[in-house]
């Protein structure tokens, strides 16, 4: 910015802290044509002196030097399209932290200053976004998950188009005759209303249904998506806003449970199965047509097994003790023992369980079934071991009945991409050992090959990424629409493990999402976690040497490639984090508050003092998520911490370059650390790859720093969580300590 | 949606499923006044230390969605507020909000000085009520909104010191409680849960034995800012318990007590074996269950959990706790598995007490209804619903589901 004014508050401390009487002259001396100090310059005369210089347009960039920006951030908010704003925090990072009146905390005070102007000279206005946004939500999937996001979705407002391969709506509860209670009083089954609900979404003059019709394509981005459809009218394309992927799950494939009788007594069958024949009014043995005298239900059948699926998929028991209900209303004779490894019912489904227990006839029994014996027409036997009533127990039944978990109809959208690559790299890879390697991947991934159901024209890849277990999710605890490709929501079954109920409440959260997507899009703002951002990223393109490491790294799928692999940004899929930009090696992304020029000119900013004064400098790149928070939380304590720190918040660990890093050692810092959140299976980075990508992206640089003999010791990524505020000042500490021991910098002063 | 031209919801209860609510709504373009009976919001979740089944702090959640708060031009928050009365309208709801008294104002910093000065001791909320801490400070140390509170029942008579000492004029004793009527669209209510009392469950040693705490106790010990520092030790002497017994369906799935399953206890406990083994090696862990309910994808903690060194999951059912020998607690435990009685013995029992739906008087003022169990109802018709635990035992990753469809479901009863 041009006119850059400094409003600097005394209180809180800070004037006790440092001695400000320079501070004008030095911020003067970096650019700032305004300067004004005020005791509590979060009061309403603090305030007003601000509006007043913004508003008369003597400035256009505010710098803000008081608490920290998460401290008052209402009082100082400002329209970012009109001004620009810098909070250079002398109170949490200084004041509250440091030695007052120790030169260690002056020179801090004065490098705060000098990198909050440095930065507010190269960050520019925020220019929203203004793009037409398609309304219509596609919901792919006609079973209650997809019925209900599009009743849901439809009643927001949206138009709606329900998609559905198969010939009718209601998905597998189209052949089931009664549900688990999902409302008080909670102890008995429930007649189906799935062709009610059908009806509804038929007779709904917001939805249109498209039976037999499946996505061949969907291209661009959210709010202008382009939907190829083909159907039994041919192909069409139509252009929706935002989707809402409800393709359910499927029966765990039963003849893979050869030892628990499936396919070698025709008498085993699965849950589905015995819901289609109550629902049909009969209860026979498939092998002559004979009502049985006793059914038996076998839990877990490939579930919560390591040879099967490892989860467990939460709905089984209730729908077992469903299937014994429904038994015993219609074939009151008929007993049913259901033998469980842990009776999952929680909530109030605990009601439906006693309900079932005390119903005559019916038999709990812990235990875990290890082999269903027998054939043809005569009574079944099963061995149940770890039982209540001893080791190996044999029980009997005339049907057997499996309680197969679910498998997720989702395609994982990065392994077919992986695959899809690999095809082409054994193909045409550059050398004898690069084909042979991508072969052998190809021949691992080939179970992916043609499972594609969203088909995205994504450089990523056609459908969701998936988190474990085929379920594409994300930060399923705090934030389960958190998807890692905008505008698209995964719901019910397909989404995580969960029972009908979950799934139908799943549903109404996707709907919300998908419209509220929308509605982000018309404002042109970010969707989660950075709602409300206006900002969006810029490729100066002429620079660009078609490396790919943006389109590549990108966790949302943002960047699409043309034919020479040149960037294609599409902006209503950004989320904003940055992590391209921290990406690029010719440093052309940048967004109008965060880039690598503003960064590096901080870097720059600092006074690095001279190998003599035995002052080191460390910068520390602090996730503002979360590592900095905990820092603030810290200072809020009066944690102390080593006043050679000089800390740059970074949008995600993703989002610092490694240009900065040699910056900062060109510059003379003797240290850089960068603090961001946990990677892993159990990532709680906010941007899913940021902190795996910049440790990653660390490690070369420390190869780079060896072969300049420069010690790698003196770049090191670590760990923190939110609540990690008391390790912090530890962090610093033993860095601060390994960096003297190695020795200054050798390139300082150069 | 035009804002201009319908009545804001209102989310009552500040907790992680009515924050969902308000920021979902608010992000669709709704505008949402969100009340919170506490002066910050958070609730139970930010009470917890970590998160099952990752294992991570709700602080990092909680820092994204109060950012989105703080952000969202069309969110109103109150703290310190409580509706006191309802009014069912043609349009939606007309509400009486009551304010507790803003002794200190909007003007606070943060920054302290009014603490040093305070000569009162109160029971810190927070903490529920573990430590001491002076009468004026903050709420916790995430706290939003940031400032301090003061609990003006504890000031001794004439006591100005905090007045006085603070800079910035943010302190007001003399502030009084305020009312203000507010039109609503629709209203969602997120009151959350009370954890079933200890003193519910006498036969157990709650509330008659210090070495027998509650499962939210456990979630203070172990956080760094929780009474000890993080540090797990037994209220009776401040030892470091050799062995540790967690009694899974403490007043849950009893008749005599809550004859619901809590949906939780299972994974919480077996998170807290997890703080235990890993602060403790030494240490050895039991849990007694009924059934092990990890549903989905929290198989995975189960499964780490049976696994670990120095573990054991026993199937049974916890009847009776005494004191036994040497400061030590005796458990008598009937055995399912082997049909015997079983005599343990534990430095520290941590009951997995269940969650209580907590909707009293606002269910009263809606007229909701409650299911026997009080859980509350949805009433589309009446523009009035129920998200997160006040409506079902559910875990935090269900409450968010279930507080984001509650959004679209207040919004489609308030009327576009």
């Amino acid at each position: 910015m041009e006119k850059m004014g400094v409003f600097l508050c005394t209180g809180c401390e800070i004037a006790e802290a440092v001695d400000v009487a320079g501070f004008e002259a030095l911020c003067g001396e970096n650019g700032a044509q305004r300067y004004a100090t005020h005791p509590c310059l979060c009061s309403a005369e603090g305030l007003s002196a601000i509006r007043a210089a913004v508003e008369g347009g003597e400035i256009d960039g505010v710098l803000i030097a008081a608490c920290s920006p998460r401290a008052k951030a209402t009082e100082f908010a400002f329209d970012r399209t009109k001004v620009a704003v810098e909070r250079v925090d002398l109170r949490e990072q200084v004041a509250w932290s440091h030695e007052h009146g120790h030169e260690d905390t002056q020179m801090l005070a004065e490098d705060q200053l000098r990198m909050g102007l440095a930065r507010l000279k190269r960050v520019k206005l925020v220019t929203p976004l203004v793009e037409t946004i398609a309304r219509t939500v596609l919901t792919v999937g006609g079973g209650r998950t997809g019925m209900q996001a599009a009743l849901a979705a439809a009643d927001l407002g949206s138009p709606v188009l329900l998609v559905e391969t198969g010939t009718r709506l209601g998905g597998y509860l189209a052949d089931v005759r009664y549900l688990v209670p999902e409302r008080p009083p909670y102890d008995r089954i429930v007649p189906n209303d799935i062709r009610e609900m059908a009806a509804r979404v038929q007779a709904h003059p917001g939805i249109t249904v498209h039976l037999s019709t499946g996505v061949e394509r969907i291209d661009g981005q959210p709010g202008q998506f382009e939907v190829a459809l083909r159907g039994p009218g041919g192909a069409t394309t139509v252009k929706v806003g935002a989707i809402i992927q409800a393709t359910g799950a499927a029966p765990y494939d039963a003849a893979r449970l050869a030892g628990l009788g499936y396919g070698v007594s025709p008498n085993v069958i699965t849950t589905l199965e015995l819901e289609k024949m109550l629902n049909e009014g009969a209860l026979q043995r498939p092998s002559d047509g004979k009502r049985p005298d006793r059914v038996a239900f076998v839990q877990c059948a490939g579930s919560r097994d390591e040879g099967h699926l490892p989860y467990c998929s939460s709905e089984c028991c209730a729908t077992s003790m469903k299937l014994a209900a429904a038994i015993h209303r219609d074939h009151g004779d008929v007993e049913c023992a259901i033998v469980y490894r842990d009776l999952r019912a929680p909530g109030q489904l605990e009601r439906f369980y006693k309900a079932v227990q005390e119903q005559p006839g019916s038999l709990f029994t812990r235990g875990v079934v290890t082999g269903v014996s027998g054939n043809g027409t005569g009574p079944l036997t099963l061995t149940v071991r770890e039982s209540l009533l001893g080791d190996e127990v044999k029980l009997h039944a005339d049907l057997v009945v499996l309680a197969t978990g679910m498998v997720p109809r989702s395609a994982d959208g990065e392994a077919i991409r992986a695959y899809v690559d690999a095809k082409r790299r054994a193909e045409h890879g550059d050398s004898e050992k690069v084909r042979k390697d991508a072969a052998a991947l190809a021949e691992k991934l080939k179970d992916h090959a043609g499972t594609e159901i969203l088909n995205l024209s994504y450089r990523q890849g056609p459908d969701l990424p998936v988190l474990q277990h085929g379920f594409p999710d994300s930060h399923y605890i705090c934030f389960p629409y958190e998807t890692r490709r905008t505008g698209i929501y995964a719901a019910g079954a397909v989404h995580s493990p969960m029972d009908a109920a979950q799934a139908t409440e799943d549903a109404w959260g996707a709907a919300m999402k998908a419209v509220q997507c929308l509605a982000a899009n018309s404002r042109g703002e970010a969707v989660h976690p950075r709602s409300g951002d206006l900002s969006i990223a810029t490729f100066a393109l002429q620079r660009c040497t078609q490396c790919k490491r943006c389109t590549e790294e990108c966790p949302f799928g943002t960047i699409n490639e043309d034919a020479k692999g040149t960037p294609e940004y599409n902006p209503l899929r950004c989320r904003r984090c940055g992590i391209c930009l921290g990406a690029c090696p010719e440093r052309i992304i940048s967004f109008p508050e965060y880039s690598i020029d503003a960064v590096a000119s901080m870097i720059k900013a600092v006074e690095v003092p001279d190998a003599d004064d035995e002052k080191p400098r460390i910068l520390a790149f602090m996730c503002e998520n979360d590592a900095l928070p905990a820092l603030e939380e810290a200072a809020r304590r009066r944690l102390t911490w080593n006043a050679w720190m000089r800390i740059i918040p970074a949008r995600c660990l993703g989002a610092v370059n490694t240009v900065w890093v040699a910056d900062s050692l060109s510059t003379g810092f003797d240290g850089v650390l960068l603090l961001g959140c946990q990677k892993g299976d159990d990532y709680q980075c906010h941007y899913v790859k940021g902190s795996e990508l910049a440790a990653r992206r660390m490690s070369n640089v420390q190869e780079t720093l060896d072969r300049l003999a420069l010690e790698a010791e003196r770049l090191q990524v670590v760990e923190v969580a939110r609540d990690d505020w008391a390790k912090i000042p530890t962090i610093f500490a033993e860095f601060a300590k390994n960096i003297e021991d190695v020795g200054p910098n050798p390139y300082k002063g150069f | 949606m035009s804002a201009a031209t319908t009545k804001p919801l209102l989310a009552v209860g500040a907790g992680i499923a009515g924050i969902t609510t308000a920021l979902e709504a608010a992000e669709a373009g709704r505008e949402v006044v969100l009340v919170e009976r506490e002066p910050a919001i958070g609730g139970r979740v930010l009470r917890n230390h970590h998160y099952f089944p990752k294992l991570c702090p709700p602080s990092c959640g909680m820092e994204i969605n109060t950012g989105r708060l703080i952000r969202n031009p069309r969110i109103r928050l109150m703290t310190a507020t409580q509706v006191a009365r309802a009014a069912r309208t043609a349009g939606g709801w007309t509400v009486t909000l009551v304010r507790a008294p803003q002794y200190v104002n909007e003007r606070c910093t943060f920054c302290g000085e009014c603490s040093k000065v305070c000569p009162a001791k109160v029971k810190d909320a927070f903490n529920l009520g573990a430590t001491e801490v002076p009468a004026i400070r903050p709420y916790h140390a995430q706290a939003y909104p940031q400032r301090y509170v003061l609990d003006r029942a504890a000031c001794p008579t004439g006591c100005t010191a905090c007045a006085a000492a603070c800079s910035y004029g943010a302190i007001d004793l003399d502030a009084r409680e305020t009312q203000e009527t507010l039109d609503a669209g629709a209203v969602v209510l997120a009151t959350g849960w009370k954890p079933y009392p200890l003193d519910g469950l006498p036969e157990l040693g709650g509330g008659r034995l210090a070495d027998v705490i509650a499962n939210v106790s456990m979630e203070r010990m172990v956080a760094p800012a929780g009474p000890t520092g993080g540090k797990i030790l037994r209220p009776s002497d401040g030892a470091v318990p050799k062995k540790v017994a967690f009694v899974q369906c403490a007043g849950s799935r009893d008749v005599n007590h809550l004859p619901y399953c809590s949906a939780v206890c299972c994974l919480a406990s077996l998170k807290q074996a997890i703080y235990v083994r890993e602060q403790l090696p030494e240490t050895e862990v039991k849990i007694f269950y009924i059934d092990r309910r990890a549903p989905g994808r929290n198989e995975a903690l189960l499964t780490r959990v049976a696994a670990m060194e120095g573990v054991r999951l026993v199937k049974g059912k916890v009847g009776k706790i005494e004191k036994g020998p040497g400061g030590s607690l005796s458990l008598r435990v009937e055995d399912v598995e082997s049909g015997t009685l079983l005599a343990e013995t534990a430095d520290l029992v941590v009951l997995a007490t269940g969650m209580v739906p907590q909707l009293g008087a606002d269910a009263q003022s809606f007229g909701i209804r409650r299911d026997d169990d009080g859980f509350g109802l949805n009433d589309a018709a009446a523009r009035v619903f129920v998200a997160g635990v006040a409506r079902r035992p559910e875990d935090v990753a269900s409450s968010v589901r279930d507080a984001t469809g509650t959004a679209a479901k207040a919004i489609i009863a308030a009327g576009r």
